[in-house]
């Protein structure tokens, strides 16, 4: 079998092993890192998503998968950086103010960084000045914002409105998730997108930041 | 008196009723958002006996105690995280204020509320941390523990023996909302390998709540029913949650929702009970249902 179907395999899987043995492999005899990524990697990815939306894989599959694709990634970006490769782009997560819930973001963020973005997570009950502090910095082209409870969905549109007083609104993507949020809430506090599930989530982040 | 026993002299009797939603009625009464509701167990234990004392008086002959998530991981940010014991005590005295003679108190341990698979929590500390809350419980005088809304299998199993440990009876409850058919935890466990699982951890009744209305419940108590001869314990929500202009609503009523009781006893549960969107009125109405 050629590597990138190995890769995929391991991705697949979740056999965090497997899928660092088979980048290592690459990295030893030379291969081209873009092309292992694009024709094994994300394809598994892709796949591991399309699995969980369809619910014939849950959140630990997820997890094993996307902490596989990390592993092998790791591996393999230091190359991708001399080839001219570059990230697809950084992304602030955070849980907004008032809440605590951080699994649903946990997993947005395994999968952003399983699909390439750099993830600047920063926790759960993350006020807006923080999230405005935080995408000065690192110049991020796409805020991520969580909440579980209906109670603290009000300070999504808090820290949409501080990203837009701090004059970051047209730079910066803002999209919301979370079990209580829906499409009309989205539009409501005029964020960019809404995902109602982590593979959705990447999706909806590749198309927000064009990618 | 043996663990367990507790729970066998109450199915003897029949169909056992337990309570509803607590964090409504608080809210109801006060609670503001974001406020922690564990600890008005210390601020407004007036107001939580209120809400215990009004499902006893609808007809609970269980009720359970203002104690989800007082585990020093899920509260690890309050600033009186230090008080989590006391916190559990009083929940459990003041449920016990309310229910008399009328009702047994089964005291209440949620999920910590972090992954044990991604490293966020480990074992000894998530073992800690319900073997704390478990003893503060006991301490405060509770009949038995309910560790309840478990997605994650290692968690609830580490929950149990925590609980088992304190020598009283355990109920352990998963909560089913995933899957395509809506028969799976988040983290895809099925109500067959809870059943198995939790009874092997020393579970004394096994069961089900939250995540869902009570006819999707009606087939996962058949299969727990049908994986272990323990009693089961179903307390389903009130529907699903909908918004409504930014509010979250629950669709079924009262008397819908008891309509499906005699279905949920024939599936094999020996616990009745509702989860989040119900209130002592749904409990009224299922004690009409089962008085016939």
């Amino acid at each position: 079998m050629e590597r990138f179907e190995r890769i995929y395999e391991a991705i697949l899987k979740g056999d965090n092993k497997a899928a660092i043995e088979v980048a290592q492999e690459a990295v030893d005899a030379g291969d081209d890192p873009q092309q292992l990524i694009d024709q094994g990697m994300i394809p598994a990815m892709a796949e591991v998503g399309r699995r969980f939306e369809d619910e014939v894989y849950f959140v630990p599959e997820l997890l094993l998968s996307a902490r596989a694709m990390k592993g092998a990634l790791a591996l393999l970006r230091p190359l991708l950086t001399e080839s001219g490769g570059e990230r697809v782009g950084s992304v602030v997560l955070g849980t907004v103010q008032g809440d605590l819930h951080d699994i649903g973001k946990n997993l947005v963020a395994a999968m952003m960084e399983g699909a390439g973005f750099e993830v600047i997570d920063l926790g759960a009950d993350v006020s807006p000045e923080q999230f405005v502090t935080a995408v000065k910095e690192k110049s991020a082209g796409l805020v991520g914002l969580s909440a579980l409870l209906t109670v603290t969905m009000p300070s999504m549109k808090s820290t949409i409105d501080a990203l837009e007083e701090a004059g970051l609104r047209d730079q910066v993507k803002v999209m919301v998730g979370g079990a209580p949020l829906s499409q009309e809430y989205a539009e409501e506090i005029h964020a960019d997108g809404y995902a109602d599930n982590a593979a959705a989530a990447v999706r909806m982040a590749q198309q927000l930041v064009g990618a | 008196m043996a663990a367990g026993s507790l729970i066998g002299d109450l199915t003897a009797a029949g169909p056992v009723l337990t309570d509803g939603a607590w964090g409504t009625e608080m809210q109801a009464r006060g609670l503001a958002a974001g406020e922690t509701p564990d600890f008005w167990n210390l601020s407004h234990p007036d107001h939580v006996e209120e809400v215990a004392r009004a499902y006893v008086t609808a007809g609970s002959q269980v009720v359970l105690t203002n104690t989800f998530r007082a585990n020093r991981i899920a509260l690890a940010r309050h600033v009186d995280v230090e008080r989590i014991a006391e916190v559990n005590r009083a929940g459990v005295e003041i449920s016990r204020r309310a229910a008399g003679d009328q009702a047994r108190v089964f005291a209440s341990i949620g999920p910590c509320g972090k992954l044990l698979m991604t490293g966020e929590v480990d074992e000894a500390a998530l073992r800690a941390a319900f073997a704390e809350q478990a003893q503060a419980l006991a301490a405060g005088g509770a009949d038995a523990i309910v560790i309840e809304t478990m997605s994650d299998l290692a968690e609830a199993g580490i929950a149990v023996e925590a609980a088992k440990a304190t020598g009283l009876p355990v109920v352990a409850c998963m909560v089913f909302d995933s899957g395509k058919n809506r028969d799976r935890t988040m983290m895809g466990v099925t109500p067959t390998q809870a059943a198995e699982e939790l009874a092997r951890a020393g579970a004394d009744a096994i069961g089900a709540n939250c995540g869902t209305g009570i006819e999707d419940y009606i087939p996962i108590c058949a299969s727990l029913a049908a994986a272990t001869p323990l009693p089961i314990w179903i307390k389903p929500n009130a529907g699903l949650p909908e918004l409504d202009n930014g509010e979250v609503v629950y669709r079924t009523s009262p008397s819908e929702f008891a309509a499906n009781v005699p279905k949920l006893l024939e599936a094999g549960a020996r616990f009745v009970g509702g989860c989040c969107g119900t209130s002592p009125r749904f409990i009224e109405a299922m004690r009409r249902e089962l008085d016939g």
